[in-house]
């Protein structure tokens, strides 16, 4: 039998008292139990506030398989140069220590939404009261014909950072001068709508450095891209005659790549490169499609809990989401995370559950303090998490308006790794 | 990331070095006017009392932290005592940026480049110090907030678990702990001060334009809740 309060309201079985008891106690096993897929953005910060607001009501088991997370935020300030790999990397003992949440370092292998479990490769399995997936992102096979998993050495997507984003940078320093770098960007949606062009920026930023009679080619299936007019002039200004988009119009949408004789086919036409950036298109983490919460590539959700359509005991958070509009980025996922929390909290204890909001900042770096950034405020309706009000930067902003909006960028990161970390 | 690790060397560098500022002459009367930078947050002369910062009065020769009453942030303890005295060299540092002297401040003011701008905010500063029992005559600076906001406002009393809900969406920028970096502490303001920035953000007048759409969807109620909430916390 299902026990949370919303189905004993729904068979209007129960008497007051019963309402008023935390209802998983009535399953025989204590305490309620959740169980989070996934220690990132999403997860970690779900597994935080469920942890530390329910002060020990709940047990939280957070799965996740590194020991260390490499945000992607910052990554391309690491590829320039601007920040170290150490300073992008966090780890999880203070969830553990501080909040008692059971970290376990081990992949998730199966959900069984039948039984409430979720089996991990080392064996065990862990029931689950709730269960929040936020497992991020994957790749679409064949999506970029020439290139897969395997052929990531070679042309790395550095979309997950860690290895990929030090790999990136060790073929970017070891370019010959004069060299050329492409990058093959992704269809809508994908991860983080500016990602792609704030790493054209600082990979020219460090080329302009390093070697600056280098080539940047950009090959972009989409007409348009998030941020563009900034990026267009901030290319113009700091890195001129550097930078060529090649776009749908030029056949950008019919692109293969073949990692071994290093070279791109655009439409019958064929480039010789020195590194190749492929970031292909994305679908939801696997273990989303393997819990069968997905519809096509991604999972849709109702905006108001971040449940999946397809189970209310199942959560989905961040990239791996269909919600509506907001963007792929980690300010959404902790956003989502903290909204998701609370309606959790709410089923399985008595604590208030207050309408859910969610925002969104995303702030780029075009050059060494020339920040911008967008942002926008949303609300839950009954299709989708939709947008109430929005800013971006602008053009020819000043040089101190500029440095600001980067200082602020840097706050920004030292307030959400806090927020998912400390 | 980059500024952090430079801030430790700072503070050592300038509690070594002594004299090594030169000592420019200020003028209280051009300081003055600067102090209108400061007072959103200071106040100084007669009646003046903490605010969102301490009170500036009889600042020169005290120990940072020192001043009882005023909840300051751990790391301006940590320099009070570690032995950070303020004077005309270790203030000169702080205003010229305040963050490489005290790592984690609370103090959001991203510091006054020009050294004749610093030794007249100083001079005047320094006006305030010689004896504390005898501050000059001046009109008090208090009261330093740039907006006013209607009475029955003002009077809401906010609902703390509310705004801690509500504030899981600022910390996502703004720490909790308390320390300013890139983006200003919003920790233990007088919840007067927290309702009359946030109503200043709804109503553009303050211009940043991520404030102005965080607070322009927050109701009167709400704001109140995070006021006091924020107002408490460590
Ligand atoms: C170059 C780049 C720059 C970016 N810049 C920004 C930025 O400036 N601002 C911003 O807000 N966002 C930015 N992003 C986007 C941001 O990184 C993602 O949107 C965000 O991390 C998504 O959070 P998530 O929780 O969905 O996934 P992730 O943070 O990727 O976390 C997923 C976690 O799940 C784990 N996992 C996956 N499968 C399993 C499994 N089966 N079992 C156990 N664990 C599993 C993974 O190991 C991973 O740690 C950037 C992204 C890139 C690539």
């Amino acid at each position: 039998m299902t026990l949370n309060r919303r189905d004993f309201i729904a068979v209007g079985a129960a008497t007051a008292a019963s309402l008023s008891a935390p209802a998983v106690l009535a399953d025989g096993h204590g305490k309620p139990r959740v169980v989070v897929i996934g220690g990132g953005s999403g997860g970690a910060t779900a597994a935080r506030y469920i942890a530390k607001d329910s002060k020990g009501a709940i047990d939280v088991t957070l799965v996740e398989p590194s020991r260390a997370y490499f945000t992607c935020y910052f990554s391309n300030l690491y590829i320039a140069g601007l920040t170290e790999l150490d300073d992008i990397s966090h780890t999880y003992g203070t969830l553990a220590a501080k909040y008692g949440i059971n970290v376990v370092h081990d992949w998730a292998v199966d959900v069984d939404r039948a039984s409430r479990t979720v089996s991990l490769a080392g064996g065990s399995v862990l029931p689950y009261d709730k269960l929040i997936l936020s497992p991020g992102i994957d790749f679409v096979e064949g999506a970029v014909p020439g290139w897969s998993v395997a052929a990531q050495n070679k042309m790395p997507h550095a979309y997950k950072a860690g290895s990929q984003s030090e790999l990136l940078k060790a073929q970017i320093m070891a370019m010959p001068q004069g060299g050329r770098f492409a990058m093959v960007a992704p269809p809508d949606p994908f991860r983080c709508p500016p990602g792609p062009y704030e790493r054209i920026s600082m990979v020219a930023h460090v080329l302009k450095q390093t070697n600056p009679t280098a080539k940047i080619l950009l090959v972009d299936p989409k007409e348009t891209f998030s941020k563009q007019a900034l990026f267009e002039e901030g290319w113009e200004r700091h890195y001129s005659g550097m930078i060529e988009r090649v776009g749908p119009d030029f056949g950008a949408t019919n692109v293969t790549v073949d990692p071994e004789a290093m070279t791109v086919d655009i439409d019958g036409s064929v480039e010789a490169v020195d590194v190749c950036n492929v970031i292909p298109a994305q679908k939801a983490g696997r273990i989303a499609d393997v819990a069968g919460v997905t519809d096509g590539n991604w999972a849709p959700v109702n905006a108001a809990d971040m449940s999946s359509k397809a189970d209310p005991d199942v959560h989905v958070l961040g990239d791996a989401a269909q919600q509506g509009d907001m963007p792929k980025s980690g300010f959404a996922a902790n956003s989502q995370a903290k909204v998701c929390a609370m309606a959790v909290r709410g089923a399985l204890t008595d604590s208030k559950v207050f309408p859910a909001k969610f925002t969104n900042t995303c702030w780029s770096l075009i050059a060494p303090d020339d920040g911008v950034k967008v942002g926008a405020t949303y609300e839950a309706t009954a299709e989708k998490i939709a947008k109430v009000d929005g800013f971006v930067s602008q053009t020819g902003e000043d040089a101190a308006t500029r440095k600001a909006t980067y200082e602020e960028s840097v706050g920004w990161y030292a307030g959400i790794t806090a927020d998912m970390f400390n | 990331m980059i500024v952090r690790l430079l801030l430790p060397i700072a503070l050592t560098a300038i509690l070594a070095a002594g004299a090594a500022r030169p000592e420019v002459a200020g003028d209280a009367k051009a300081g003055a006017a600067l102090y209108g930078q400061c007072k959103g947050c200071h106040e100084i002369g007669k009646g003046a009392g903490d605010r969102i910062g301490p009170h500036l009065n009889g600042l020169f020769g005290r120990r940072a932290a020192s001043h009882e009453g005023y909840a300051y942030s751990a790391s301006m303890q940590r320099a009070g005592v570690d032995g950070l005295i303020w004077d005309f060299d270790t203030l000169d540092a702080y205003l010229e940026n305040p963050r490489a002297l005290v790592s984690k401040t609370r103090t959001s003011y991203r510091g006054m480049k020009d050294a004749q701008d610093r030794a007249d905010l100083l001079a005047y500063l320094r006006s305030f110090s010689a004896d504390p029992a005898n501050i000059p005559e001046a009109a008090p600076t208090a009261r330093g907030t740039d907006h006013t906001v209607d009475p029955t406002i003002l009077a809401i009393q906010g609902d703390p678990e509310y705004g801690e809900y509500l504030s899981s969406e600022c910390v996502s920028c703004h720490q909790a702990d308390g320390s300013a970096e890139g983006i200003p502490s919003i920790t233990r303001w007088p919840e007067e001060d927290f309702v009359v920035a946030m109503h200043a953000y709804k109503d553009k007048l303050r211009p940043h334009p991520v404030m102005q759409m965080m607070a322009g969807r927050l109701s009167n109620e709400e704001i109140a809740a995070l006021a006091a909430y924020f107002k408490d916390i460590d």
